[in-house]
């Protein structure tokens, strides 16, 4: 479904990745772990079509396609989503009005009939029940006076309506309590099929308690400094980062070995 | 220019003469003097000039060389059908309609049960009930030997509306005052004039609509004064939506009595240069008002607010939030003061001014002020200029919404603080519609 190869990417003319290569295919939950300032962040919105990051290498492939060439707004139709770490607010366009817009972009893209709002009413009714959201939620402008929690909950909700092939979580875990974490962490599972991909982007362990990933890429500087299955996540639980850090392209070499 | 300047203002002075003539001996002295002393000061003070600090940023010399033709008395071929697109449905039979600035009973509707008081200006001051109400507030709020407009406008005053809402009369339908301009001729000023009093514990809902039925050059100098006695209550709207070649230059007034409430927005959409004056004074116990704007601008249009909200009695409320959004090359002014004066405790203000930028082009020069002589008050104010946020619109592109697109749900997003608190449904509608039709045309260029 995505096969990223060598990707260099630049922000402001500093790298910040230094040659990603990764495949995912569908079914897969990855996980991207690594320190602050690994770039795994980064690599979360050069997916997502962020103008700021500029690739100066490599290249990423979409279901065959070259995502790279694809604005946001096509690769979103497309099926590619990517839930915010700190999701936008915009006011004075309410939660299902947005959701609807949103949800017939995709409809007309995939050259099926768009939804009346009566009709999107039900269907969001029918989604908002993954993450447990009260129909308040509908009728209130987009993440506006919405809790750290609330506003998580609300991209996991538009997960569920926009149903993506391919899902990036960028920091979903972050600010999260345990209860929060447990809702949002059973609507991605809920979501989760043979059909789509799911990445998710975090610092902590924790998340992966809740969604178990098929594989896991510690980035460290720009690299990815090791990879392994869902255990590898408890040894970086007891030996943190900075064993990582000290010599990225080593591991890498230890490990391809 | 000085020779065309002097032309110019010898017109103006010549058809006051007429006016003069026409109405000779018909009205009472106070009011013939009123306008005399309006004419002089006019004749003195002639159009504000760039040097003046109040019209720093907008420039009146294009229109003070050009040669308008006042209209003073006027019939009119207009028919019901031609006011439809302007009208709106909340306000069937309750609309006054003003024709160049001159009232048109014929066009206008009024349900004797709204229990509204509607009278030409020059009627009104010979009538025994209402020429004492007339003579204490018609050029009492609006100062004609401060300002050249305002002057010229006083001294012109004839055919403009005075409305009166009785007492404990609780108006439940908006009335409109329509004030449309239908050029004749070749470049013409209206003089559109309105005195509307509220007298004790009434209440209304007035929208003010400026319009024209075509898009040629004209001059609209109005003039409206409000005054609010003990408990009224107004919700006012003004709809400026003049033809792209009009200049609008028009100042309001208002005076707030005890625990008297006034809302108000007024929106910008229309005209090539606006200005528009707003006073408020509160000046006794109890008083609050909410003064709100839009002003929504694109290439070649400049639009100007000119606020004072002046507290001089104590435990009165004022809030204020204009937004700007603008578009091409246009410019906005904001400059908005709010004082407090010595006495006006515990007065509880605050000021807001906001723009967005869609073009690099566009320009916007803000200037919120307080001034504060009190010492238990609480006040706050600030003005922000702003673009659209790319991360913003980042979002609403990961959601497979287009850029345009989105730009477009941002800027109404934007809007939508000023225009949610809009009560009636079609002044909302219409808003909603002109934003979303500034971005279209934006998309077309």
């Amino acid at each position: 479904m995505l096969e990223i190869r060598d990707l260099h990417v630049s922000v402001d003319g500093n790298e910040i990745l230094k040659g990603i290569s990764l495949r995912v295919n569908k079914g897969e939950v990855h996980a991207i772990m690594g320190p602050n300032g690994s770039g795994k962040s980064t690599l979360a919105k050069v997916l997502a079509g962020h103008p700021a990051y500029e690739v100066t290498k490599g290249e990423v492939l979409y279901e065959g396609k070259n995502l790279l060439t694809m604005a946001p707004d096509e690769r979103a139709r497309d099926g590619v989503f990517m839930a915010f770490q700190y999701p936008i607010e915009v006011p004075g366009v309410s939660n299902a009005q947005f959701l609807r817009l949103a949800y017939n972009e995709r409809r007309k893209h995939l050259g099926e009939e768009e939804l009346d709002p009566l009709e999107f009413k039900d269907l969001l009714k029918e989604r908002a029940k993954v993450v447990e959201m009260d129909a308040s939620f509908m009728s209130r402008s987009v993440n506006e006076g919405f809790s750290g929690g609330e506003k998580k909950r609300n991209e996991i909700l538009q997960m569920a309506v926009l149903q993506p092939k391919l899902a990036i979580l960028d920091e979903t875990d972050s600010g999260l309590d345990i209860d929060a974490l447990r809702v949002v962490a059973a609507g991605v599972n809920q979501l989760h099929n043979p059909e789509n991909a799911v990445i998710l982007v975090t610092h902590y362990q924790r998340l992966l308690n809740y969604i178990v990933p098929d594989f896991i890429h510690v980035l460290a500087a720009g690299q990815i400094a090791k990879e392994g299955g869902k255990e590898l996540a408890l040894e970086l639980e007891a030996k943190g980062y900075d064993w990582l850090k000290s010599s990225p392209s080593e591991q890498t070499t230890a490990q391809a070995r | 220019m000085v020779s065309q300047l002097i032309k110019s203002e010898s017109k103006y002075e010549s058809a006051f003469r007429s006016l003069n003539n026409a109405s000779k001996g018909r009205q009472p002295g106070w009011f013939e003097r009123l306008r005399q002393r309006a004419m002089d000061s006019f004749v003195q003070l002639g159009f504000p000039t760039v040097e003046q600090e109040e019209w720093k940023y907008t420039n009146l010399a294009p229109l003070a060389k050009l040669d308008f033709d006042p209209i003073i008395l006027s019939s009119t071929k207009i028919g019901p059908e031609t006011l439809q697109p302007f009208s709106y449905p909340e306000s069937v039979n309750c609309q006054l309609v003003l024709i160049n600035g001159v009232l048109q009973s014929k066009l206008s509707s009024l349900s004797e049960q709204n229990q509204v008081v509607a009278l030409e200006l020059s009627e009104a001051v010979v009538r025994e009930r209402y020429g004492d109400v007339v003579r204490k507030h018609l050029a009492g709020g609006a100062d004609y030997c401060a300002s050249g407009p305002t002057a010229l406008n006083t001294a012109f005053i004839s055919s403009g509306a005075f409305v009166l809402i009785p007492r404990n009369v609780k108006l439940d339908v908006p009335l409109q005052i329509l004030c449309l301009s239908d050029p004749v001729g070749r470049e013409m000023v209206t003089f559109p004039r309105l005195l509307v009093v509220l007298e004790e514990n009434s209440s209304a809902t007035i929208i003010e609509t400026y319009a024209s039925t075509t898009g040629s050059q004209y001059f609209t100098n109005g003039v409206v004064e409000i005054v609010l006695k003990d408990e009224a209550r107004l919700e006012h709207y003004r709809v400026q939506r003049e033809g792209v070649e009009a200049f609008h230059v028009a100042t309001t007034t208002v005076e707030l009595g005890r625990c008297s409430s006034y809302n108000t927005t007024s929106v910008t959409l229309g005209a090539k240069l606006s200005r528009h004056d707003i006073n408020v004074v509160l000046d006794h116990e109890g008083a609050e008002c909410r003064v709100d704007g839009l002003y929504i601008v694109s290439t070649g249009q400049h639009a100007d607010t000119h606020s004072v909200i002046d507290h001089r009695q104590a435990h009165c409320t004022s809030r204020q939030l204009y937004k700007g959004i603008l578009d091409g090359n246009s410019r906005a002014v904001f400059n908005g003061k709010v004082f407090v004066r010595h006495g006006a405790q515990k007065t509880d203000a605050m000021q807001t001014n906001k723009n967005l930028l869609l073009s690099p082009e566009a320009h916007v020069d803000t200037k919120p002020q307080l001034e504060i002589y009190a010492d238990d008050v609480k006040c706050a104010h600030g003005a922000a200029v702003g673009q659209i946020d790319e991360e913003e619109l980042f979002y609403l592109e990961t959601r497979g919404i287009h850029s345009d697109l989105g730009r477009n749900l941002l800027t109404y997003g934007f809007a939508e603080e000023v225009i949610g608190k809009i009560s009636v449904d079609s002044i909302r509608l219409q808003l909603d519609e002109a934003v979303l039709h500034r971005l279209n045309a934006r998309l077309e260029a």
